[in-house]
């Protein structure tokens, strides 16, 4: 059935998004690995502004730029154009931007959801290239700062802002919108997220069909549909005690999740844009047949190959296919012969369970072992090997270990500073699935045991067997099957 | 020691006696000076000399001292742009043009004076005061690479480079007499010259002949990958240094010879153009009727290109900074007292005409003019192979003359600013004189055709002697 949008909410954004794969900035040979770099140490007279440089652009930024459209399926134009954006601000060493105005690299795309109803086409405007300022340095917090440091690593980075039709009905579609924006661009490996500040999203909401709010500057996807369920609150309250939305820009307070007034639009600034007459146009229409040829399978075509060639439900495939890395992996783990559907559940359903559950976020995977890194603290990093992947869902499906007991070895890894071996944390524990006679000998004790449970069950309380169970299992130290100790206990009991 | 000599004398020089020698006489000549030409010499040129002398000398420029317009960028000599406003700050890089001089061997004797940010036409703008003309030191040595020129003049550098966004090269070169080249836009790499107006501006020679000139233009131009709008012409300069103007075909074009113009300077351009018809060529007029709107084009262009390029000065990173209790008030400040009064007046004027509900009006209708006067090169030069006019429509005019009547002194770029438009390439060359001050004859071409441009200019100067003339005052 189709959804109503009962409030008329319309949510379009505009994202920026850092080319941080890019070995070189946009304009000048600084490398973009700074991130852990001592602030102003990748930096040259170009990405300074200092007088009488001039920028050159990039050729690789404008190729991940067609990349990114033609994933999107956009129009590519024919030609670079840029403008300059003037504005004073002390991360802005030019005192304008470098920027793309009326005619981007990227226009008419569209990103294919998982909306309110099903699938849901979000169109894209538009995407366009321009240059990362720096990044300001509050000393103690922003209102009781007592100084600013600078920091001119960023400046120059590669960005491109996409800008999404209002075509979003929820803040839960702006949330799928982008993780699937970000996946796509992981995928396209011109992108890693995991990076401080390689995101940055304005959202513009509006309730009933009515006048839009722009909300500046959020950095997280969660942190985008908290300041929209809370815009559409205010935003309905207001209209409900009869006043008026004004067009106008406001901040998301994070700590707080409210979103408060910045400015409103008759306060806008001007840009006073003009051509940018230090760069020439590039042009790039001849280029787009090889950029073509080297887009690699996009998000949906892998959910489709991978219920086709493994044979998996569309919920795993789905979550399997929600991060490049996790797909390389689980093929990884499929290509050494395992069942693909065992190996489905074990990897979609438990262990990105168990990262969800730790905070982690995937970061690498090198064909052989899959890194993470804490979503909040980047010195907290572990990894998962696809040999362990291997050997634990072998021995789960020869019936080696119960599924208690694997989900136990995978959380002994995660946890883990070590290197051990499915194997040897099985061995090291005890893990084993207890033989069958140790099991009927703990069903008979059981059943020995607790006469009342016994008693009950027979009357009819179904809830006693799964006590009698559970009892089953500590005797065994949760090495028993459930299911077989169950089937064991029902057999003795009612024949 | 000869005060003025050609690039070829110095060369000699340096074989009979050193480079080292030869710098110290040029920085005794500076020493002397009463022109305020230089806003800084080297305390490195010397040192400098010597190593090309121990090292043997290397380079087509091996040893020969060069004087360096103050907005081109030369690693450890302060880059001020004639402003307050860049006060202690010292380039870490050399502009691509330093990078071929130093290769070549020449030595920089220092920096010299301009319109603060090349904005002006007679270099009283500048910060440091103003520069004297060598033929009458009460007069502007026009601008705004009027130190340049006036340094050319006075002896006190062999040659020099400068930039001419709207005729700053050319029109000191007419007032001081000697030879100033623009070339065509892209010939020669920005990359290190501080921006006034970007799509305009080209690094141009100043030089006592046209041979200097073209071996200037043989060591600075070419091909540089950090400036996206630099083109491999693959020009050799010196070889079109023919003295022959036969066949070439001349045109005028009357709209250079407007209303207010000197009865001398248009008795010395046409004397100049009879004298090269006299020498095989033939000329004819030309119409190009969209010149009368090329002033206030370039003017709107240029003024919004420097408001731009000129914001990222606000004491944040480097030079002058007037302490404040926060950034925006800092900025403000540093830019009040930083800029003089012509930088702002123009950045004020390009802001505006950048504005959301100007930008049509003003800025886009100048681009549009811009192609318009770009057609009639395109036109006149389809039918002739050069266009001969007066550099300026006037002589050097008295320091402090026009100084507060901004709009004048706008005026005076009439001749000159219209070839920044179009990006063609433009030379002047003394052509005579009126009361003891000299007169620049304009030869301008077709983009990329410096060698006819050349070619004209070096026949003209061998056929005559107005080159070879020296200030009384400074000698």
């Amino acid at each position: 059935m189709a959804y109503e949008n009962p409030d008329g909410i319309r949510i379009g954004l505009e994202i920026h998004v850092q080319l941080n794969k890019l070995k070189t900035k946009m304009f000048c040979g600084c490398s973009t690995d700074y991130h852990n770099a001592a602030p102003n140490t990748h930096t040259c007279p170009v990405c300074l502004g200092l007088p009488g440089t001039l920028p050159v652009l990039n050729k690789k930024a404008v190729e991940a730029a067609i990349k990114v459209g033609l994933a999107l399926e956009g129009e590519i134009a024919e030609e670079t154009q840029f403008h300059r954006k003037n504005y004073f601000y002390p991360d802005l060493p030019k005192g304008f931007q470098i920027t793309q105005y009326d005619f981007p690299i990227v226009s008419k795309g569209k990103v294919v959801i998982e909306g309110e109803d099903g699938e849901h086409v979000v169109g894209i405007t538009r995407a366009h290239m321009e240059e990362d300022p720096g990044k300001l340095v509050h000393i103690g917090s922003i209102e009781k700062s007592k100084g600013v440091l600078i920091d001119y690593n960023r400046s120059g980075m590669s960005l491109i802002e996409t800008v999404t039709e209002p075509d979003m009905r929820s803040p839960k579609e702006a949330r799928r919108f982008l993780d699937k924006f970000r996946n796509i661009l992981e995928y396209l490996d011109v992108f890693d997220g995991n990076l401080e500040g390689a995101m940055r999203v304005d959202a513009n909401v509006s309730v009933h069909w009515g006048t839009r709010v722009e909300i500046k500057n959020i950095s997280s996807h969660k942190g985008v549909e908290r300041a929209l369920l809370y815009e559409i609150m205010r935003q309905k309250n207001v209209i409900r005690r009869g006043g008026k939305i004004v067009l106008e820009t406001r901040h998301f307070d994070e700590g707080r999740g409210v979103t408060t007034s910045m400015r409103t639009k008759e306060e806008a600034e001007d840009y006073r844009y003009f051509r940018e007459p230090d760069l020439m146009p590039m042009r790039v229409t001849d280029w787009i047949p090889a950029i073509k040829d080297t887009l690699p399978e996009l998000p949906d075509a892998k959910r489709t190959r991978f219920m086709e060639q493994y044979g998996i439900t569309d919920m795993h495939a789905r979550s399997l296919t929600s991060k490049i890395m996790l797909a390389d992996f689980y093929e990884g783990v499929c290509a050494k012969g395992v069942d693909p559907k065992t190996a489905a559940t074990w990897a979609a359903d438990v262990f990105l369970g168990e990262l969800n559950y730790r905070d982690l976020a995937i970061s690498s995977y090198d064909g052989r072992t899959i890194g993470f890194i804490h979503a909040k603290d980047p010195e907290i990093e572990n990894s998962f090997k696809v040999p362990d992947m291997v050997e634990l869902v072998t021995l789960f499906a020869e019936g080696k270990v119960s599924d208690r007991a694997a989900v136990e070895v995978i959380r002994t890894i995660l946890d883990g500073t070590e290197e051990k071996t499915p194997s040897q944390i099985i061995e090291e524990k005890g893990l084993f699935k207890a033989e069958d006679d140790l099991v009927t000998k703990a069903v008979a004790e059981t059943i020995a045991e607790n006469a009342a449970a016994v008693q009950d069950y027979l009357g009819g309380a179904e809830k006693s067997l799964n006590f009698l169970v559970g009892q089953v299992m500590k005797k065994t130290k949760g090495t028993a099957d459930a299911k077989t100790a169950r089937e064991l206990i029902v057999k003795e009991l009612k024949g | 020691m000869a005060k003025w000599m050609s690039v070829a004398q110095v060369k000699e020089k340096i074989k009979e006696s050193s480079a080292e020698e030869v710098t110290a006489s040029y920085l005794e000549v500076i020493g002397k000076s009463k022109i305020n030409g230089y806003v800084t010499v080297s305390d490195k040129a010397l040192e400098q000399a010597k190593k090309i002398d121990e090292e043997g000398h290397r380079g087509p420029l091996a040893g020969v001292p060069i004087a360096i317009k103050d907005n081109i960028s030369v690693v450890g000599l302060p880059n001020s742009c004639g402003s307050k406003i860049l006060e202690g700050y010292v380039p870490p890089f050399n502009a691509h043009v330093i990078e071929k001089l130093l290769a070549a061997g020449a030595v920089v004797l220092g920096k010299t004076n301009m319109d603060e940010f090349a904005m002006g036409s007679s270099t009283e703008t500048s910060h440091f005061g103003p520069t004297a003309n060598p033929w009458d030191l009460e007069r502007v040595p026009g601008g705004s690479s009027g130190g340049s020129a006036a340094v050319v003049a006075a002896g006190e550098a062999p040659f020099a480079l400068g930039s001419d966004t709207g005729g700053s090269v050319r029109c000191p070169a007419a007032f001081c007499g000697v030879v100033g080249f623009k070339p065509t836009y892209g010939a020669v790499s920005r990359y290190g010259v501080v921006a006034y107006a970007n799509s305009l501006e080209q690094v141009g020679p100043l030089a006592n002949n046209v041979e200097d000139t073209a071996v200037l233009m043989d060591v600075i131009g070419g091909y540089d990958r950090r400036d996206s709008t630099s083109i491999d012409s693959k020009t050799e300069y010196q070889k079109a240094l023919v003295d022959d103007v036969k066949g070439l075909k001349i045109g005028v074009p009357q709209e250079f010879f407007g209303e207010g113009i000197h009865p001398d300077v248009e008795k010395a351009v046409w004397d100049a153009i009879h004298k090269c018809e006299s020498l095989g060529a033939t000329w004819e007029e030309v119409s190009m009727p969209n010149i009368k709107y090329a002033l206030a084009s370039y003017y709107i262009i240029a003024m919004s290109e420097a408001s731009s390029n000129l914001a990222r000065f606000d004491g944040t990173r480097y030079g002058f900074r007037e302490n404040a209790e926060n950034w925006h008030a800092m900025v403000s400040k540093t830019r009040a007292e930083g800029f003089g009064a012509e930088v702002k007046r123009r950045i004020l004027l390009g802001t505006y005409a950048l504005s959301a509900g100007y930008h049509d009006k003003y800025y886009l209708k100048a681009l549009k003019v811009r192609t318009l006067v770009k057609q009639d090169f395109d036109k006149a030069l389809s039918k002739v192979d050069l266009l001969m006019a007066p550099t300026m429509p006037n002589p050097a005019f008295k320091i402090g003359e026009k100084i507060e009547d901004p709009l004048t002194l706008y005026l005076s770029d009439v001749n000159t600013c219209p070839i920044n438009l179009a990006g063609v390439p433009s030379i002047s060359v003394p052509c005579g004189f009126t009361d003891g001050l000299p007169i620049g004859l304009q030869i301008m071409g077709k983009p990329f055709d410096e060698s006819t441009v050349l070619r004209a200019a070096y026949t003209f100067e061998q056929n005559t002697d107005y080159h070879t003339k020296r200030p009384p005052e400074v000698a």
